[in-house]
């Protein structure tokens, strides 16, 4: 029991609403919510310290279990971050394939998203359809590095080896229909009264509310604010593709799921523009202090063998000084602040979580409102909480 | 605006509390003095030129064996300006406590009470500075380098 009229519950961390293991101890009033507070880091494995005693090429697989739906951003923002500290730029074929994937990757994102959120609120076939499109593109992703959830494919300078055989064209196929699904989703929730009264107007956060909370991505884009790095502070080439910044109106939970809607279709747009203009090329940049030599060199010469071996083991020291890169992911600023003191690994690695700070405005959004919407907007901030954790 | 005129700005406006300003790869840090961090803030906050309305991150590091041991870091960023500024404040080791932000953005909630858990940097008026990643009764502040990798 809280104060004489209130009563304690205990939400998670096994609640499945809870997307993980996330715990959120209400106190309620009835059924509603007079204070919420989130109860995090049951997933924390030290990650950023860790990292300080890794190589940078060795932090890689590291950032693939930050966000573990969106692997490939994560490894993008690192990549980028220790390119910058290097001073080193990919070449524009490396560059247009990580923004395909980066762009795929979104959508996959959002579907696993969409259908986790619509489950929690009651509507169980969107994730059945939502499974099935996100599959297609996790089975590009093998195609392209082997692995579906943890790709690594991204290296310090460009890629870790060419796109496969045919792999455009497998590309084409799927953004040709991907708008199709898109309206096959909506049908099932835009226009769904259920839908429509279980968020309109449910954790609502106006664009200064959502500004001072930091929040970033579809959250703050949902509040009407147009604000999508990919626009803002451009890299990899986005200012090089036409799309739109989808906002909202209300900043409510609706609002948040039409954005979110609205930014796989723009998505898919970026995809089908990338393959038609994809260039040719290298896809390391030409950097043999710091980028592995190609793979069927290794296994012809015993210089590139040691080569290999060399920057497998040692790493490469990085010039002293301090950077921060960041991009737009599909939770919002996933953000790498390096700290190098000129030697092989990093002296600080420090992530910019956006489902951290995304979801430290949770009790503002669910305080003085029904405990059933606190699932809907835990659903709609889109957490994962191994990045929430580290 | 662009940010030479905003560092300018903020060096006349606080003549005492910018102890260096540094450019690295295009990006641009005030060191600044920890005791004027809030009112530093709040004009970089308020100030419509400025107008550094987003914390994006806060975090801390420790520079053993370095004395002041302790950084904390703010990064910011304005949707007005597109600009972006990191701002450090050094403390000592033996006592690191600096002014919360959380008046300013509330963003810095989180933040704040993660450097509290991994650094043991104190961040005063934060209205709950309690750990949040690590259980309230654990030993130690595991992002300190004298701390060990296996705990």
């Amino acid at each position: 029991m809280g104060d004489n009229n209130t009563m304690i519950l205990n939400m998670g961390p096994q609640h499945p609403s809870t997307h993980g293991v996330l715990r959120v101890v209400l106190e309620l009033d009835g059924e509603v919510v007079v204070k919420a507070t989130p109860d995090i880091g049951f997933l924390h494995r030290g990650l950023e310290k860790l990292a300080e005693h890794k190589t940078y090429h060795q932090c890689i697989p590291l950032t693939d279990r930050l966000d573990y739906v969106a692997g490939m951003s994560n490894n993008l923002a690192y990549v980028l971050a220790v390119e910058k500290l290097l001073g080193l730029e990919a070449p524009p074929r490396a560059q247009a394939v990580r923004v395909l994937l980066s762009e795929l990757q979104r959508i996959s994102s959002h579907l696993f998203w969409l259908g986790t959120h619509a489950h929690d609120i009651g509507a169980m076939t969107p994730l059945f359809y939502a499974m099935r499109e996100r599959d297609e593109i996790l089975f590009l992703f093998e195609r392209v590095c082997g692995s579906r959830l943890t790709p690594s494919y991204f290296r310090v300078g460009g890629l870790a080896q060419d796109l496969p055989e045919g792999f455009e064209e497998k590309c084409r196929e799927f953004t040709r229909t991907f708008n199709a699904h898109v309206d096959e989703y909506e049908t099932l929730l835009t226009r769904n009264k259920i839908w429509m009264k279980r968020t309109q107007g449910v954790g609502i956060l106006s664009a200064e509310e959502a500004i001072n909370w930091g929040q970033t991505g579809p959250n703050l884009r949902a509040s009407n604010v147009n604000w999508d790095l990919r626009k803002a502070m451009p890299y990899c080439g986005y200012e090089n593709y036409e799309f739109l910044v989808p906002t909202g109106k209300n900043g409510d939970v609706y609002d948040r799921y039409l954005v979110r809607m609205m930014e796989m279709r723009q998505s898919n747009e970026i995809a089908r523009q990338v393959v038609d203009k994809m260039p040719g090329g290298a896809i390391l940049a030409d950097d043999p202090k710091v980028v592995y030599p190609p793979k069927d060199k290794v296994q012809e010469s015993i210089e590139a063998l040691i080569h290999h071996f060399h920057l497998a083991s040692a790493g490469f020291p990085a010039p002293p000084g301090e950077v921060y890169a960041s991009i737009e992911s599909p939770k919002g600023e996933l953000g790498f602040y390096l700290i190098s003191d000129g030697t092989n690994k990093p002296w600080r690695f420090r992530v910019r979580p956006p489902s951290f700070v995304n979801l430290s405005a949770l009790s503002t959004m669910v305080e003085g409102r029904l405990i059933s919407d606190v699932v809907a907007v835990i659903g709609s901030i889109d957490i994962v909480l191994a990045e929430v954790d580290r | 605006m662009d940010l030479a005129t905003i560092v300018d700005r903020v060096k006349q406006k606080f003549p005492e509390s910018v102890s260096e300003v540094s450019a690295f790869r295009g990006e641009t840090t005030l060191r600044v003095r920890s005791e004027d961090i809030l009112p530093l803030c709040r004009f970089l906050h308020d100030d419509p030129e400025t107008a550094f309305d987003f914390l994006i991150d806060l975090c801390g590091v420790d520079d053993l064996p370095r004395e002041p041991r302790f950084q904390v870091v703010y990064h910011l960023a304005s949707t007005k300006t597109r600009l972006r500024l990191r701002l450090k404040a050094s403390l000592p080791g033996a006592r690191p406590q600096i002014a919360s932000v959380f008046s300013v953005w509330k963003a810095a909630d989180w933040l704040e009470r993660e450097a509290f858990d991994m650094f043991g940097i104190i961040f005063a008026g934060h209205p709950d500075l309690r750990r949040i990643l690590l259980t309230p009764e654990w030993q130690g502040y595991p992002l300190r380098k004298d701390y060990p990798l296996r705990g």
